[in-house]
């Protein structure tokens, strides 16, 4: 198990924290959110439900936009755009 | 989508399963004795305070380390809310003479045990409670959390030996000279800490100081365990949290919008922290009036059944072997994680040769009763099902194994709580929030302790964390 956080495209970066429990999902987001630009997208891959509630208000007060948050196969699927 | 239905569908016979196997174990406990209903009130308020922490992701670990973390307060306002409703329902508890609580010996051992409780809580990723819902979930982790917790405590509570040589010589001095303990008892490093110094310490509610000596009746307790001691400190820990965190980002958004700034404007901010996140805020509120009513069903319980432990009980059904040299087995009366885990840490001791009765906290106070016959360890039980059961309905149910460096973490944050719940006398429910709202200040010591733990923690996964991504950003 190894966090891999990797530019997948123009302005696009995914962050994949698969395995890992709280706080490490929260931290790790918060810290590749830190890393791109504003206006850059971020994709987090995350299986813990309890860091969920945590990065969306998180995004919420830093003023980043929740583009998508959906659930498939176990995993959580986070898009967040850097505002 | 057709999957998807099928798998909704299948966890929600396996919530049900869940649910039904509880009912099931509660049934047989009815039919071997009727005074088995008192466990099984322990395996339904578990089984509430399951759902509820599960529904509201509610973790005392995550209240400060999410703060300090991430600069998140949903969960620490949830905390607050849950005390205040508590607080109230707590008072009314003890001025109708109903209630199980009793403060604990206040010192600075709680602050010292909060702050290695605190530490420990971070690298595990989950309070002591916490740690027990997520396992519900299926977080293998946590698993580990609570082996920590159990073995941890347990071994901590019997170690004597070269560890005695660290001794204060006035613990060792106190603890010989006390006649109310025998002193084949006294044989561990916790026993002189316990024997010599904790049991000596004043034990406090607020209702029972000089504060409202003139006051009676309902509101004495209203005003002094509830107002002062709990609501006036947790409204201005929402205030101050809101200041440091929330007002900043809330005010430019308002200014943007060309909306009015003031009080009412502060005020609207403080409510938009509070509503942030529904699920935690509401919880928090349910958890505060199911941790009274808990209370409340125990101490009825045992007026009804003549009793004041529930080692009574074990005695009248001829379960001598469980109970401890004063015939009591650990009964809280009320919602508390750790003892029980460390009884069954201990249990397991016992059963490949270790001696665990040769001590205070096991032989002379709470007994190692079997497992089965454990209502604290059945409210652990019931706190997992019903989280499992809430989990699995909505459909965040998923077995981890831990991994890598969380298999350390788990079992160091472990070690870490059931080491700092020993020292205090209880964790984040029973030595904070219980007491806290019970009228007890020395809850707070443990407070303060612990999220200054929770502080020292996150500075240590922010150094760990930033080095990972800087190898990460190597590749860029």
């Amino acid at each position: 198990m190894a966090m891999k956080f990797e530019k997948t495209g123009e302005g696009t970066y995914l962050l994949d924290v698969c395995g890992y429990v709280c706080p490490h999902p929260q931290i790790y987001t918060k810290k590749s959110l830190e890393k791109v630009s504003e206006g850059e997208v971020v994709q987090v891959v995350l299986d813990n439900p309890s860091s969920v509630e945590t990065i969306a208000q998180m995004c919420d007060q830093a003023g980043n936009e929740m583009l998508e948050r959906k659930t498939e196969g176990g995993k959580i699927y986070l898009r967040i755009k850097k505002g | 989508m057709a999957d998807q239905v099928d798998n909704s569908k299948k966890n929600q016979v396996k919530a049900f399963l869940v649910t039904g196997l509880l009912i099931f174990i509660s049934f047989l406990y009815y039919k071997v004795s009727p005074y088995y209903m008192y466990v099984v009130a322990y395996i339904w308020f578990g089984f509430a305070y399951g759902m509820m922490l599960q529904y509201g992701r509610f973790c005392f670990a995550s209240a400060s380390r999410d703060l300090f973390a991430a600069g998140v307060p949903r969960m620490a306002v949830g905390i607050l809310l849950a005390l205040i409703f508590f607080s109230l329902v707590a008072a009314i508890l003890t001025a109708t003479n109903m209630t199980t609580f009793h403060a604990g010996p206040i010192g600075m051992h709680e602050f010292i045990g909060g702050l290695i409780f605190g530490v420990g809580m971070v690298l595990s990723g989950g309070c002591a409670s916490g740690s027990l819902y997520k396992i519900g979930e299926g977080n293998g982790t946590s698993m580990l959390a609570i082996a920590g917790i159990s073995f941890g405590q347990a071994i901590f509570a019997d170690v004597g030996g070269v560890f005695n040589n660290f001794l204060p010589q006035s613990w060792v001095d106190t603890a010989n000279a006390q006649t109310f303990i025998p002193k084949d008892k006294i044989t561990a490093w916790f026993d002189y800490f316990l024997a010599g110094d904790v049991f000596h310490k004043p034990m406090i509610t607020l209702d029972k100081t000089g504060l409202v000596s003139g006051m009676q009746g309902i509101m004495k307790y209203l005003l002094s365990d509830a107002i002062i001691n709990t609501i006036i400190p947790a409204l201005l820990l929402i205030c101050t949290i809101y200041t440091f965190y929330i007002r900043k980002g809330f005010m430019k958004k308002r200014a943007k919008s060309g909306a009015s700034t003031g009080l009412g404007a502060e005020m609207s901010g403080v409510w938009s922290m509070i509503t942030a996140s529904k699920r935690t805020s509401l919880m928090g509120v349910l958890i505060g009036i199911t941790a009274g009513l808990h209370i409340f069903v125990l101490k009825g319980m045992q007026m009804k059944f003549g009793v004041t432990n529930f080692g009574n009980i074990l005695t009248r059904l001829g379960h001598t072997a469980d109970l401890s040299i004063h015939g009591t087995v650990f009964d809280p009366g009320y919602w508390y994680i750790t003892t029980q885990e460390a009884q069954f840490g201990a249990w397991v001791l016992e059963k490949v040769g270790w001696n665990m009765h040769d001590n205070i906290y096991f032989g002379v106070s709470n007994g190692i009763p079997e497992p089965w016959r454990n209502p604290a360890l059945w409210m652990s039980l019931g706190i997992i099902f019903g989280a499992m059961a809430m989990a699995l309905l909505n459909k965040e149910f998923k077995f981890k194994l831990p991994k890598g460096e969380l298999i350390a973490w788990g079992l160091f944050g472990g070690l870490f709580m059931g080491l700092g719940a020993r020292v205090a006398l209880g964790c984040n429910i029973g030595a904070f929030f219980i007491r806290v709202a019970g009228g007890d200040p020395g809850g707070w010591l443990f407070g303060v302790g612990m999220v200054g733990g929770a502080f020292v923690g996150v500075k240590f996964f922010n150094w760990w964390s930033e080095r990972k991504m800087a190898k990460e950003l190597e590749a860029f």
